[in-house]
């Protein structure tokens, strides 16, 4: 992390108790690779490739944990239009063609806009933010993205009044991602968040990965990061964001209403009807940890849900 | 003194061909040789997996790249293990039938092995959560109730318990292994959260190998007659 500025906030340095426990981190780690895993992790670590991204300014809210290995976030990865096994995205990503992209900002706002990616990037400053990823299949990553908040761009594109949700599209082009040959979804992929959660500064809109361009895999060129919500919000290679009235029908809502809520915030005590979302596996950990409502971000993103009955609003 | 050997020798000396003995292996080392493959096959994808996690192949997530790959290997064999008996009654071929109690018995093994690594390296031995997914979970409650019907007949898989049972009483039984297939498929679909590719092929194989099993006996014969067996 050496070519980004030191300007890290008191607040955001972790904290000393933490700091002083950071041997029995690594005697933990020690003891899982021992047991199992000791030759595949002394190979050394792939580094990241791709273009490097400016970044104006760091943002870490990991709580100051390790970024999940650049191999495991790029290797491992839900993008069923690009295959539906965890390595099938990475290897099929070579079909999507990032650039040249262009991304529609429509529906209920006095700017809509067709914007070239490479405008998108310039028009706001890049930013590092480390933020835990919870996927709904109860594993976890901290993953260092680089992206702008979502609300600059909202508020950019000026809602009118009857804005009340955003959804984001993912391309839809089954030459360019080979898995919407069959219908394994509904393509293309929809994902939306209710206006004021697309305000709030944690949500983000990702283009970046440790510090260069995001990956095919990852949902180049630009994808959706909402860190207090399962993984699947993230809608990845987005092409419109949508303004509008009426909640919009959401993919894996559509596909299982019981099993993937509208919301889908990060909650311990509303299980999958499939298997408990108590605990998780942190990836390239042997253990599970507790898993946290709104994933360790509710004293930021709580209040959003104040008064609403999160056991049914899931 | 040695013991009356079962077949008279010179009934067995009337089989033999002119010549003494034929340069391929006789029938029992035939046998022991099938069983041998069987054995050799059915434990590969074992040691391909301790292999893969051995080597660090096994992606970011090894300890789920493990249990699926115990589920699928104890549908595999399960499914197999389905094969022999239409075989026989319709093609006639006899040989399927003497690896079907090892490719039962090794299902067994990893429908056993698949359990033990959810519990005890998936989730760490958490108990209280471990009934919830039996209790709660209709996707654990079928899995789980899968691995259990293969219980009784993987202890009651010698001869000698087929003496004990009867074989007819011993053939009732072992047709919980039916059951124990379906809920298995029925846990993999349910496992897959959007793509039925990989458990449809499973279901339909099981369907094929369940009809096949229906077809009258009369049908069978001039199945097996018309194939000149």
């Amino acid at each position: 992390m050496a070519r980004f500025k030191p300007d890290l906030k008191e607040g955001e340095v972790t904290p000393e108790a933490l700091y002083l426990r950071r041997r029995e981190f690594l005697a933990l780690g020690a003891a899982g690779a021992a047991s199992m895993l000791l030759p595949g992790c002394a190979k050394a670590d792939p580094q990241p490739t791709g273009a490097t991204l400016q970044v104006a300014r760091r943002v870490e809210k990991a709580g100051g944990e390790a970024p999940t290995p650049w191999s495991a976030v790029t290797s491992y990865n839900n993008f069923y239009e690009l295959g539906t096994e965890k390595s099938d995205p990475a290897q099929n990503a070579g079909t999507l063609r990032p650039r040249p992209w262009t991304v529609s900002i429509e529906g209920e706002v006095k700017r809509p806009r067709r914007v070239a990616i490479d405008d998108l990037l310039r028009a706001f400053p890049l930013e590092e933010r480390i933020y835990r990823m919870r996927c709904v299949e109860a594993w976890s990553m901290v993953i260092p993205w680089v992206g702008f908040p979502l609300a600059d761009l909202v508020r950019q594109a000026e809602p009118t009044s009857r804005a009340k949700y955003v959804a984001f599209q993912t391309l839809l082009d089954p030459e360019q991602l080979p898995g919407q040959r069959r219908h394994v979804l509904e393509w293309p992929y929809v994902e939306a968040l209710r206006i004021d959660e697309a305000v709030h500064p944690l949500a983000l809109l990702a283009v970046g990965l440790y510090g260069r361009v995001l990956p095919g895999q990852n949902g180049a060129p630009v994808r959706l990061v909402v860190p207090w919500k399962y993984g699947f919000k993230g809608a990845k290679s987005i092409v419109a964001i949508r303004f509008q009235e009426e909640r919009p029908r959401t993919t894996w809502n559509l596909e299982a209403p019981s099993e993937y809520g509208f919301y889908a915030n990060v909650n311990p005590e509303v299980d999958h009807p499939r298997w408990s979302q108590a605990r998780e596996r942190r990836i390239g950990e042997f253990t599970r940890r507790r898993t946290l409502p709104f994933n360790g971000y509710a004293d930021e993103v709580a209040s959003l849900y104040a008064g609403m009955d999160l056991r049914k609003e899931f | 003194m040695a013991p009356p050997a079962r077949v008279a020798p010179d009934a067995r000396a009337a089989h033999a061909p002119v010549g003494g003995r034929p340069p391929w292996p006789g029938r029992r080392a035939r046998a022991r040789l099938l069983v041998g493959a069987t054995l050799a096959l059915a434990l590969a994808p074992l040691a391909k997996m301790a292999l893969d996690l051995y080597l660090g192949r096994l992606g970011a997530n090894p300890i789920e790249a493990i249990l699926d790959r115990l589920g699928f290997w104890t549908l595999t064999l399960l499914t197999l293990s389905l094969v022999p008996t239409p075989a026989h009654e319709l093609l006639g071929l006899s040989w399927p039938v003497r690896i079907r109690r090892t490719l039962g018995l090794f299902a067994f093994s990893y429908a056993t092995l698949h359990l033990l690594w959810y519990v005890g390296v998936d989730q760490l031995l958490d108990l209280e959560l471990l009934v919830q997914d039996v209790v709660k979970r209709r996707f654990m409650t079928v899995g789980f109730a899968a691995w259990l019907l293969l219980v009784p007949l993987a202890v009651t898989s010698t001869d000698g318990w087929v003496r004990r049972l009867g074989y007819a009483r011993w053939k009732r039984l072992h047709r919980l292994v039916y059951a124990a297939a379906a809920l298995g498929a029925v846990h993999f679909v349910w496992r897959v959260k959007a793509d039925l590719r990989r458990p449809s092929i499973f279901l339909a194989a099981l369907a094929v190998l369940l009809l096949a099993r229906l077809v009258p006996r009369a049908a069978a014969r001039r199945v097996r007659a018309a194939l000149g067996r």
